[in-house]
Formats: C-alpha cells, structure tokens, sequence
C-alpha cells in the first residue's frame, strides 16, 4: 500500500450521493410546509396566478386578518383550548396515581393493569365513533364539550400511564426512602422528592397529551352536530373551504395559525421525540 | 414469563387497598369510555337499529342478520379488498423510504444529521387537518404548484387536471399524503434503533471482507428486526384505520374509490342510519385487524417483557 491518505476533494465526491439524497429529503419534509406558510403571506392575486413564483414577491397580512376574523375563530380557539387543558390535565392526575402504583407498590393484578392500559392505547377510536354517538346520544351528552373532555382524556390516559410509569422508575427510591426515614410521610416524600424531579417528564408528557387532543377530528366532527357554537379548530378548519370558497390564502393562514402550537411543541420537544419515549404513542 | 416473587416483607399482610385506590380511576375510565362502548356496538351489531330505534329505543335482536347483509354485499368486498390494497402500498412504501432515510441519517455528519432530523420532526408535528388541507391545495386544479409544476415540465396534460374528480388519482394523492406523514416516525424510530447497534460489529464484518449489502443484511437488520417489526405492525394499524385524512379529502369519493372500512363504517352508520351496518362493519373491521394487533402485542411484550 502506497496510498494512504484520500484528498479530501475525493472523499467530498464520494459522499456526494449521501448529500444529495439528504437534501431531497429535507426538501419533501419541508416543502408543503413551506408552501403553506408561504401561500398564507401571498396576496390573493398572486396566489391565482399561473406563474406564483417560489418566493412571494410581496408580503401580506391580509390572509390571516380574514382567518382571524371569521365568524366564530375567537370562540372556536377558547372551546379547543378549553377541551384540550382540562383532558391533559385529568388524565395528568389520573395517570399519576395509576403509575405511581405501578412503579412503586407490589400488588396482586399489576401486571394485568399494564395490560389493559396497553391494550387500551391501541383502542381502536375509529371504530368506537358509532357507539360513543349513541351513548351520548341517550345521555343527553351530545353538542356538549364536556363530551369531547372525557374522549381525549381517554384517549390520552394510557399513554400517559406508560411514560410516566417509565419516568417513576427512573427515580431511584432511595432518595424517598431516605425522607421518610428522616420523618416524612410516603405522600410527603413522594411530593418533595420525586414529584420535583418528575416534573420535566410531567411537561413532556403533558405536551404530547395536548397535541393529540388538540389536533382531534374524528369524535369533534361527529359528537358536535346542532350546537355550532361549541366546535373546535380542527372542526372549523375542515369546513374553511365551505365557508371561504376559493380563497385558498385564508385557508392557508388559517392551517398555519392551526399547526402553529404543535410545531412549536414538537421542536421545542426534539430531543424528547428523537430520543425514542413517544415510540408507539404518539401519531401526529 | 414467569412472575416475579413478591419481597418476603409483603408475603401474609392483610389487604392493603391503597394501590387499588390509587388505579381506581384509571380503571373506571376504561371500564366506561372503553369498554363499555365497545359491549355497546358489538351489541347493536347483533340488532335491529335504525333511525327509529335510535329515538325510541326498543331494538329487536336479529342475530346474525347485519353480517350476513354485509357479507352478502358485493360493495362491501369491494371496500375490503380496497382496505388491503391501501394498507399494503402504504406499508410497504413508508418502511422502504423510512429505512432509507434512517440509514442516511446515520452517515451523515452532526450538522446534516440535526437539520434531517428537525424537518422529519417538523413534518410529524403537523396537524392531520392542517396537512389534509394543505395537500388539497398543493395539488388544485387550477392554481395547484403540482399542475402547475407539470405543465412547466411540458406534460401539458396536466393543465387544469382535476385530481380529485379521478379514483386513481385521488386515492395515489391519500397514498402519498399517509406517506408523508407517517416515514418521520418510522424513520426516527428506527434511527435510534441503528444507533444501538455496537460499531465493533460494522468494523468486524469490513474487515470479513463483507460489502454494504452484506452487512446490511447480515449485521444491521437482525439486531433492529424487534424494532423495525413493532414499526411495521404498527403502521398496518395506523393504515388500516387511516380515516381523518379520506374524510376531510374526499368522503371516500369519488365513488367508492377511496371508500376503506373505516370510513365505509362511519358512512353506513352517521350518514344513512343504518348503525346496526355500521357496527358490525366496525366490528368485522376490529376482526381483520386483530392478527397484525396480537402480533405487534407479542412484539411489545418482548421488548418490555423485563419491565412488567
């Protein structure tokens, strides 16, 4: 062997391929976003326009202005808001108690438990939309928000189970153990020691919770018929064509301001989403 | 598995009702949100339950009669061998591209590796609807970037071509939006799955002699085989009861020709009345799913076995 050491100009070609491919993959995640955003800034005679150009050549407001003044947006935004939080924040209680006992306490049916609480995170929604309408139906809890609370509370609950049951474990229960030597009650010890150290899961946890409820289609088209007034965005969105017809600006300023809380969620969340703990349970 | 003994501290102490308490809540939720509207359709799949008893409320059981109407239909056939059709493009399509792009992600340096990584993260944060939305405008008719874009390339066939008015066309457009969709998960998942893989093994195989197929196929997959199997039973899940997305686009139109189960359930049911139909399409739904869902379970087990 003579030659060791490649020039760098050879070893850049040779990777050539491995750069090109990562660009077009950016370029297909990206580009729909992207033209959203961007058709959402365009004035309208742009946008109906043969040759629109990549780049906007002027920039509006105008777009979003309408989408925030349509009929209703301000209340549509207060109910999904609304539903969402008090969801979360249930099934953030509920699924609290359920994995401290999982993590922490031997009891007979434990095992059973989390095979229900898996079992149930891959409930089939879809199919349960016909049940669930009748339910509600002879209860008198259709059109009611309360209704589309306790959906998204379950729909959240088993996941939330899992992780923070994950996040529990990850607590040494020494640390608890050594307080409750020193005189603290088990509640107490839980409370001042793990509960500050489980926080951030808690956060993550409760972030993803609010994306799945947030972005919940199904169950608000369906459950919401006679009482307009109590839908959500993801509702008010699907009809934005109907009501604003070919005004494809609006209804791109619209999905912007309706994307934007989960985009900011997910990539304030990276590190939590690529490092694996959403494996199985979240779809976007 | 065998069970793991309880400490000898707990053996012969009296009940203790304090975890019971504790999961109480959990459990009553399940018991009422889940299974009990699932007893409730299984039940009104054996029925006779139309508008009138909607209203009323004294459903006659009839058996077996809503399966046998269904499995009679050639319509519903129809909408299950489209199910297949549709589950299995999906599948096949988001685990080929989703494994391409994990394995690029994890030859590519730090700087490349962030950005792929922030754009398959940004694309998996966008809302269904929003997507939906968005795909329906980049391939409009007559201002879409799609037609437009293939007009430019001289496939002057393409000018003002109505997408949505064809079958093919609207369900390749389904296709590709789940795609879309879904690699940034399976990509990411099985990203992280490669980085576990210990580099000794790459180094040794090279020095065997053993070309990128070769390792790929002899060292790579069977040590992420788990992960990449839990990846794929769950997309078949997800894709078989893909249902916002066709809702929003098309309503399963035009025709039939995006028409899946899930949306064939909710069609029958919510828009004609007939939810003794819808139930039992729900339930035979539930039935075809149910092989690719034991599997995935005693793929999860394995993988958290340990844990239980």
């Amino acid at each position: 062997m003579i030659t060791t050491r490649r020039p760098a100009s050879r070893r850049r070609l040779r990777r050539l391929p491995l750069h090109a491919a990562a660009a077009l993959t950016v370029t297909v995640c990206l580009f729909p976003v992207y033209w959203m955003v961007s058709t959402a800034f365009r004035p309208s005679r742009d946008i109906q326009s043969y040759e629109p150009g990549l780049i906007p050549r002027e920039w509006t407001l105008d777009h979003f202005r309408t989408a925030v003044q349509a009929d209703g947006f301000a209340l549509f935004w207060r109910n999904s808001v609304l539903v969402t939080l008090s969801a979360v924040l249930l099934a953030l209680v509920v699924a609290l108690a359920a994995a401290y006992a999982v993590a922490r306490l031997r009891w007979r049916g434990r095992r059973q438990f989390m095979l229900a609480v898996f079992i149930a995170q891959m409930a089939p929604w879809e199919s349960l939309v016909i049940p669930v309408y009748i339910i509600s139906r002879d209860t008198n809890m259709l059109d009611r928000l309360p209704t589309l609370t306790l959906v998204y509370f379950m729909i959240t609950l088993p996941f939330t189970v899992v992780v923070l049951r994950g996040f529990i474990a990850g607590i040494p229960p020494e640390l608890e153990e050594a307080a409750q030597v020193d005189g603290c009650t088990r509640v107490g010890a839980f409370r001042r020691i793990a509960f500050p150290l489980l926080a951030p899961g808690l956060m993550a946890t409760s972030l993803f919770g609010f994306i799945t409820a947030w972005n919940e289609f199904t169950y608000a088209n369906f459950l919401i018929i006679k009482q307009q007034d109590s839908r959500t965005l993801p509702v008010w969105l699907s009809s934005f064509q109907t009501t604003f017809g070919t005004d494809w600006g609006a209804t791109m300023a619209a999905s912007t301001l309706f994307a934007l809380p989960a985009l900011i969620v997910f990539l304030a969340l990276q590190r939590h989403v690529t490092s694996g703990l959403t494996a199985g349970g979240v779809k976007g | 598995m065998p069970a793991r003994p309880s400490p000898p501290a707990h053996r012969g102490r009296r009940f203790a009702p304090g975890p019971y308490l504790l999961i109480a809540p959990a459990v009553l939720g399940m018991l009422y949100l889940l299974l009990y509207p699932f007893g409730r359709a299984l039940l009104i799949s054996f029925q006779d339950f139309r508008l009138r008893e909607l209203i009323k409320g004294d459903a006659e059981f009839v058996g077996l009669r809503n399966y046998q109407t269904l499995l009679g239909d050639p319509r519903f056939w129809d909408v299950v061998r489209r199910t297949f059709l549709f589950m299995a493009v999906n599948v096949v399509a988001i685990m080929i591209l989703a494994t391409l792009v994990a394995l690029m992600t994890e030859r590519l340096g730090k700087i490349g590796r962030t950005v792929v990584l922030s754009s398959l993260v940004l694309v998996w944060a966008v809302p269904v609807v929003a997507a939906t939305t968005v795909f329906q405008w980049l391939f409009h008719s007559q201002f879409g970037i799609v037609n437009e874009t293939l007009t430019d390339l001289g496939f002057d066939s393409f000018e003002e071509y109505t997408w949505f008015a064809d079958g093919r066309a609207a369900f390749a457009i389904l296709v590709v939006l789940i795609v879309w969709q879904s690699v940034p998960f399976a990509a990411i998942t099985l990203y992280s799955a490669l980085t576990t893989v210990p580099q000794e093994l790459y180094e040794s195989a090279r020095l065997d002699g053993a070309g990128a197929a070769r390792i790929f196929r002899s060292v790579t997959f069977p040590l992420v085989r788990p992960i990449f199997m839990l990846v794929v039973s769950l997309e078949v899940i997800w894709t078989f009861k893909a249902f916002v997305q066709i809702w929003v686009m098309t309503r399963g139109g035009p025709g039939d020709a995006t028409t899946i189960l899930p949306v064939y359930a909710v069609q029958t049911a919510l828009a004609n009345q007939r939810y003794d139909l819808g139930s039992a399409a729900s339930m035979l739904t539930l039935l075809l799913m149910s092989g690719v869902l034991v599997l995935y379970f005693r793929q999860l087990f394995r993988q958290e076995g340990e844990h239980l």
